[in-house]
């Protein structure tokens, strides 16, 4: 066929003997496509429902920034960058690709609107394009193969390494760049052979570099690599829309709408049903995800879209600590069970329990919903949700070990982990010197109060933790805050219980609750406690606005109300921990850093993990009491996190953070070398009084755990 | 097999503060929570467990008043197929051996293959499973910490002796078996499995329905009555550490200290 390459005959005709092959290409390409992703909506089909359809301007928005905008990647500095090369590269390159394969059936199509000199600004760009796709293909590769970046290795347990497999798919889109450059080179060469204007401007590019080499070389070579350019371009192209699906690279497809479907509502945990209201939920046979049918169809989208960056394990505190628990592997173990089980061909899904064939128990009780992982997601894969629905699955059962049956027992009949006696919840407050100093009023039908201070159990249980309760009164009571606390009729928020899958128990918490909270005709409330804050924010329904004290603080300093002495003790360098539900789950970073610096005398180092890449304290609530299998704890790395950023003071702003805190300090043998205090203590300590404060408790030196698990 | 598990509800211990009254009769019971009864939990669960591996039937039976279906409703949440509430006036203080001739008379209508009782009530005396195997004349093992189902109507039992060690014994059904903490991980009652078993119907039995005779039961009947709780005095070599927790353990660790309990 190649004889009718004739040097005087127009480059475009050269494809003329080809245009039955190259139509069946294409009709085999899409119809094997269309067939493809049929096949993955299946599972999606059988899904629970999720509605996702809603707020399209603030989901444009979402896309805008995390899609095309590639907001996450460069948090990666290297894989991050090369990733925009390769994703600008891409999208640069649609017009082109499509113009390529219509040229291959429609001689003289020509996309609208890249006509003329428009066309040549576009040929230009995407000649450079292809050329930075192809190196970074090279350079990726290499990475691969020769750097091995850690979070890329596939532990033992999990399988066998991906390394071929994205090497593979590197290796297809370098052809398919080399393939698209040669076809533009050959046709700029054979124009200017046949004396054509062919103006190649583009030095050095790809398609340059083909042009230049095929100058001197016979018509016929350059008409022959012309169109086997064309077909191997063709060829590659569908190859890789096909293989796409069944692998890591699925989520160029699955990208876009994976980020327009992303959850608007950080912090809040899905329903168990969303298409039951919850006075229905009785009617449910089964809570939570215990087969693979029942987890939503946007977390079936999810499993498709992971791109196996490994960057939510490489942030996994329960991962860092030797737990069972890889984010990433969470995923991966779900495609490959929809790939298993969800076929190309031949029957699908036989619903088989997940827990015990992909996921194990310990696994799953592993996470510590700090959030870590989705923060760092570039595809804002969802994980928490996932999570809590499996353990949902798990409580159902029945499965749930020993160790938090006896917290989730005492929840449910005293209405807080410890099974304390609810007379005792407001003792912190009556205690005889504190209250001389500062009488904490009780809600009940005499009293009433503007604010609500909402202590939650720990906070008011443990004695260690009492001592935040009691700065945060005195806060409130120094800036002339009218507020109460609820006592007995306060039961634990309920914000753990439902994040370990009790949602059932969670429901009767947070009803009773509101209910007390609306009894008590507070006009707001004000926590210390940020998985309270949490969970009066997202969870509950129709209570009054919430803050958490560090808010009130930051703003009363602001305002002059506070004012602080300077530190006796300057030698001492402070850092700041951010609680995982202040910081990730409500962004609060910035208030609790404006208090610090307000103390006059006070310095303050960054660990290099903070704000939103804070590294979790170990989990709060249940997590206490919940006996994990770990290298390590996960509050000594954070512990020692701190110790190499220079700091012998923790400042945290959570029960739960100082609780872990506190103990790990003592674990890895930094006692009296490093010490931990909770933001509302140090305010307390520093605010300057008209007449000196009563020293109640020496929080710094207090560190006896009494109610919490460990 | 059909199995029968006893249980009891009682005052939790990990959740309440035992005092005693202000008149020393008895504890103060105003703000307690109830349980079923530890051991009996890790009964119900073993039944349940047997019977995935053998089929048959659980069937919880308690001998109280209407306050205790609570705990029946939640060993039927966990999964047993039936729940009894023994019930009437003249069972009131009952001791140990008036409980198992109530129980007995209750096992005689049925038709039991193995009857289960926790190895102890946390406010008992670890006596009714044995005074029921003996009026019955059924076998009996105590403190039985595993249980597999052998051919021929025969159980393989083993208790915990001393240094950790297992003793293996065989035993004939029907028998009564008490059951030890630890034998197995009783699986979780969430509120909703609770929920759900509010409404399933329990079976009740009176006096009469049992046949029995209010001479034979009831306070007229028991042999053993309590006659006063008290708090022992500090004796000699008794020494209660007093102050805050911070003081306690100071003083604590220095008597320690002081003994060469610390080195």
């Amino acid at each position: 066929m190649l004889e009718l390459v004739q040097s005087t005959a127009p480059v475009s005709s050269w494809l003329d003997p080809g245009r039955t092959l190259f139509l069946i290409i294409h009709l085999l390409g899409l119809a094997a496509f269309a067939y493809i992703v049929a096949r993955r909506l299946v599972p999606l089909v059988r899904a629970q429902s999720d509605p996702r359809f809603d707020h399209p301007v603030a989901r444009l928005g979402k896309l805008l920034k995390f899609w095309f905008g590639q907001w996450k990647h460069p948090r990666y500095k290297t894989a991050g960058i090369l990733h925009i090369f390769i994703f600008s590269g891409f999208i640069l390159l649609a017009a082109r690709a499509f113009t390529v394969l219509m040229v291959g059936t429609s001689p003289n199509f020509v996309m609208p609107g890249l006509s003329g000199q428009a066309g040549r600004v576009y040929e230009s760009a995407t000649d450079y394009a292809a050329t930075v796709v192809f190196l970074c293909m090279i350079f990726a590769i290499v990475r691969r193969l020769v750097f091995k970046p850690a979070r890329y290795a596939v532990p033992a347990r999990y399988g066998k390494a991906h390394t071929a497999d994205a090497v593979f798919l590197l290796v297809l889109i370098g052809i398919l760049m080399v393939a698209d450059s040669l076809f533009a080179g050959a046709k700029a060469a054979a124009l200017m052979q046949q004396g054509q204007p062919a103006e190649m401007g583009t030095v050095f590019s790809l398609p340059w570099i083909f042009k230049t080499a095929l100058a001197s070389a016979s018509i016929s070579t350059v008409g022959t690599l012309y169109f086997g350019a064309y077909v191997l371009h063709a060829v590659t192209f569908y190859f890789l829309l096909c293989y796409r699906p069944f692998g890591i690279q699925f989520h160029v497809e699955t990208s876009l709408f994976n980020i327009y479907f992303a959850t608007l509502n950080k912090g809040a945990v899905k329903p168990v049903r969303w298409d039951l209201a919850e006075e229905k939920l009785d009617q449910v046979k089964s809570f939570g995800v215990k087969t693979f049918e029942d987890f939503t169809w946007k977390h079936m989208l999810d499993f498709y879209s992971c791109a196996d960056c490994g960057r939510c394990s490489d942030n996994c505190p329960a991962n860092a600590a030797g737990r069972p628990l890889s984010p990433r592997f969470l995923t991966i173990k779900a495609r490959d069970y929809a790939f298993q089980h969800y076929p190309m061909f031949g029957k699908s899904g036989n619903g088989t329990p997940l827990i015990g064939s992909i996921y194990s128990d310990d696994e799953i009780w592993s996470c510590t919903t700090c959030g870590a992982c989705e923060e760092e997601c570039p595809l804002l894969v969802e994980y928490i949700d996932k999570i809590v629905d499996l353990r949902r699955g798990m409580i159902d059962a029945g499965n749930v070990p020993q160790s938090l049956q006896k917290p989730l027992k005492a929840l449910e009949s005293r209405g807080n982990p410890y099974g304390m006696m609810e007379k005792k919840k407001a003792d912190w407050s009556n205690a005889n010197e504190f209250r001389e100093i500062c009488n904490v009023k009780l809600l009940d039908k005499k009293n009433s109060a503007e604010t609500l201070y909402f202590v939650d159990s720990v906070t008011s249980f443990d004695e260690r933790m009492q001592s935040i309760s009691r700065a945060t009164a005195k806060i409130l009571d120094h800036i002339g805050e009218d507020f109460g606390i609820l006592g007995a009729a306060e039961k634990d928020s309920g914000h753990e219980v439902r994040r370990f899958g009790e949602e059932t128990l969670f429901m009767a918490l947070r009803d009773h609750n509101a209910e007390a909270i609306k009894a008590s005709g507070a006009k707001r409330i004000i926590t210390s406690d940020p998985h309270a804050y949490n969970a009066l924010k997202h969870d509950y329904k129709d209570v009054p606005p919430v803050e958490h004290i560090s808010q009130v603080l930051a703003r009363e300093v602001k305002s002059g109300k506070i004012k602080f002495t300077p530190l006796e003790n300057t030698s001492v360098v402070y850092t700041y921990h951010d609680p995982c539900y202040l910081g990730r789950h409500n962004q609060i970073y910035d208030d609790p850093r404006a208090v610090l610096d307000a103390i006059p005398g006070l310095k303050r180092v960054e660990m290099p993990r903070s704000r939103d890449r804070s590294f979790c304290c170990g989990g709060g609530g249940l997590m206490l009491f919940y006996e994990p299998k770990e290298d390590q704890r996960i509050g000594v790395k954070r512990v020692q996190m701190a110790a190499e950023a220079g700091a012998n003071v923790i400042v945290t702003a959570c029960p739960f953070c100082m609780t872990n805190i506190e103990d790990a300090i003592k674990v890895a043998g930094l006692e009296g070398k490093m010490t931990a205090i909770d933001l509302a203590e140090l305010a307390d300590q520093q605010m300057a009084r008209e007449r000196p404060p009563v020293r109640v408790s020496q929080p710094a030196e207090t560190q006896l755990e009494c109610v919490t698990g460990r | 097999m059909e199995i029968l598990v006893c249980a009891r509800r009682v005052p939790d211990t990990s959740e309440n503060e035992i005092t005693l009254n202000s008149a020393g009769n008895d504890i103060e019971r105003g703000e307690l929570v109830y349980s079923i009864n530890e051991a009996d939990n890790y009964a119900v669960e073993e039944a349940l467990q047997i019977v995935a591996k053998v089929g048959g039937k659980v069937t919880v039976v308690t001998v109280g008043s209407e306050d205790d279906e609570e705990i029946l409703r939640r060993e039927m949440a966990m999964g047993a197929n039936e729940g009894v509430l023994i019930t009437d006036n003249a069972f009131e203080g009952s001791d140990g051996r008036g409980i198992a001739t109530i129980l007995k008379a209750f096992v005689q209508k049925g038709k039991y293959d193995l009857i289960l009782t926790g190895v102890q009530a946390d406010d008992g005396a670890a006596q009714v499973g044995g005074m029921l195997a003996a009026m019955l004349d059924y076998p009996f093992a105590s403190l039985v910490n595993s249980i597999e189902v052998l051919d021929g109507r025969k159980l393989q039992i083993s208790r915990e002796i001393q240094g950790g060690n297992k003793e293996i014994s065989e035993i004939d059904l029907p028998c009564v078996l008490s059951i030890q903490t630890g034998i197995n991980e009783p699986r979780y009652v969430g509120m909703r499995g609770i929920r759900a078993a509010a409404s399933l119907p329990i079976s009740t039995y009176g006096l009469k329905d049992l046949g029995l005779n209010a001479r034979e039961v009831g306070v007229a009947a028991a042999r053993v009555t309590r006659q006063d709780y008290f708090v022992p005095e500090p004796g000699k070599g008794a020494e209660m550490l007093e102050g805050s927790r911070e003081e306690t353990l100071e003083k604590l660790v220095e008597l320690l200290a002081a003994k060469g309990g610390l080195r």
